[in-house]
């Protein structure tokens, strides 16, 4: 008994330490019906109150396409462009990366790091804009405090060319 | 206004006089970039803001200017029937402005009995109208016509301090459905008012109703206008005021036309 107890709680010590502050999030790429299908250009940013950026997160753009070739379409995730994406060099170290196939994709932002790096305490939006090639154009938020003092999970879906987001927020 | 429409038309190459009261435009294929490209543009004489159904806009002294100052020069210009066209690359970061803008002189007057015009420069005008013409009107024209391209983030616009122009609080290439917008007339560098100014959604063939908004600038030079839609928008500003070069004109009319694209 005792021997099993010690094997635990080293591993919540370990656990805890290595669980640093950060958020979570689960973006799902919908399987769409169309006769010429190209995977969508994604963004993905921490939303202030009045709709600035905080940071941006991730970009999933079609950098494969030969030099400059990808920027062309940036424009495209419309407010992300407006709202800061424009004032970005492009590609971004730990942010930009090539265009997610279908399915649910998962990526981690730790706090201090980043591109989330220290988020001061207040109420954000977590939004994640599409917009396919020959497709629409959809943004989804998900509103959240930061920090939190238990771990929570929040979700929402798209509708057309986003499927289910959630966002866990870690203490 | 009709007048002023008339001038330019002739002004655009045009010496048929059912060209009276049509207006013009320059309509960019984007202008929006968030990579250097080509955009072509549309310039055109019609009611209809960015239906190309009347005549093509002569574009001989349109200036390409870029985010450094320096200047573009358009390239497969091509005038048809209906339109002009042309491309041009756009390869510096920040905002190109595109424009057009003739200061000139017009006349009319009789001689034996028939009647006579002239519509050019002020330097022409002495060697081409007698002084001694009879009935002889003569006032003077200040026309600009803009649109803007931006790749990238957009920078920050200089006027010229010379004719109609506009100073927006939002920049015109990061104009966004339901935002309002208030413009600033400026007539020879300075705020004024009384500037009467119409804002048109682009392809009025599809709709009853036109929908123009009309305003006038207050104290300040400024009117607020609020752009419900995204598309395309024509916009037309007229003044006028005697502040004239050449001592037989009484009258100096100005004009200010700006395509301004709105997003969603």
């Amino acid at each position: 008994m005792r021997l099993a107890v010690i094997p635990a709680l080293l591993a919540a010590l370990f656990a805890g330490a290595s669980h640093a502050a950060g958020l979570d999030v689960k973006v799902t790429v919908p399987r769409i019906n169309a006769a010429e299908y190209h995977r969508p250009y994604v963004a993905i940013w921490v939303e202030t109150p009045n709709q600035d950026i905080a940071t941006t997160l991730s970009v999933w753009y079609g950098k494969d396409k030969g030099e400059g070739k990808g920027t062309k379409w940036l424009k495209d995730i419309r407010q992300w462009w407006r709202k800061g994406g424009r004032d970005l060099e492009m590609p971004l170290d730990g942010v930009s990366g090539a265009t997610k196939p279908v399915g649910e994709h998962t990526l981690s932002y730790t706090e201090g790091k980043a591109p989330l790096n220290k988020l001061a305490p207040g109420e954000y939006r977590l939004v994640v804009e599409a917009a396919r090639e020959k497709g629409d154009r959809e943004l989804v938020r998900i509103p959240f405090t930061w920090p939190v003092t238990k771990a929570t999970s929040l979700n929402a879906s798209g509708e057309h060319e986003l499927g289910t987001i959630s966002l866990d927020i870690k203490p | 206004m009709k007048r002023m429409m008339t001038v330019l038309a002739m002004t655009a190459g045009m010496m048929t006089t059912a060209a009276y009261g049509h207006g013009y435009w320059i309509l960019p294929s984007s202008t929006v970039l968030s990579a250097p490209q080509f955009v072509t543009f549309d310039a055109a004489v019609s009611n209809d803001p960015f239906h190309f159904n009347h005549r093509p806009l002569a574009i001989d002294e349109l200036q390409i200017i870029a985010p450094d100052g320096s200047r573009v020069a358009p390239v497969n210009v091509g005038k048809g029937e209906l339109r002009t066209t042309f491309d041009a690359n756009f390869e510096q970061k920040g905002t190109y402005r595109l424009a057009i803008y003739r200061e000139g002189v017009r006349a009319s007057w009789k001689e034996g009995g028939q009647s006579k015009r002239f519509m050019g420069k002020a330097a022409d005008f002495a060697k081409q109208v007698p002084e001694s013409a009879a009935e002889l009107k003569v006032s003077e024209i200040a026309n600009r016509l803009e649109t803007f391209v931006t790749v990238g983030s957009p920078s920050k616009l200089k006027t010229s301090g010379r004719g109609l122009e506009v100073v927006a609080s939002t920049h015109p290439n990061d104009l966004v459905a339901g935002e309002p917008l208030t413009l600033q007339f400026l007539v020879d560098g300075t705020p004024t008012a009384g500037v009467e100014v119409e804002v048109v959604k682009g392809q009025t063939r599809y709709r009853d109703q036109k929908s123009g908004q009309k305003f006038k600038s207050d104290k300040d030079g400024n009117i607020t206008v609020t752009l419900p839609e995204a598309g395309m928008y024509w916009l037309d500003a007229d003044y006028s005021d005697n502040k004239v070069s050449i001592k037989q004109a009484k009258e100096r009319s100005l004009a200010y036309v700006l395509t301004l694209e709105v997003l969603p």
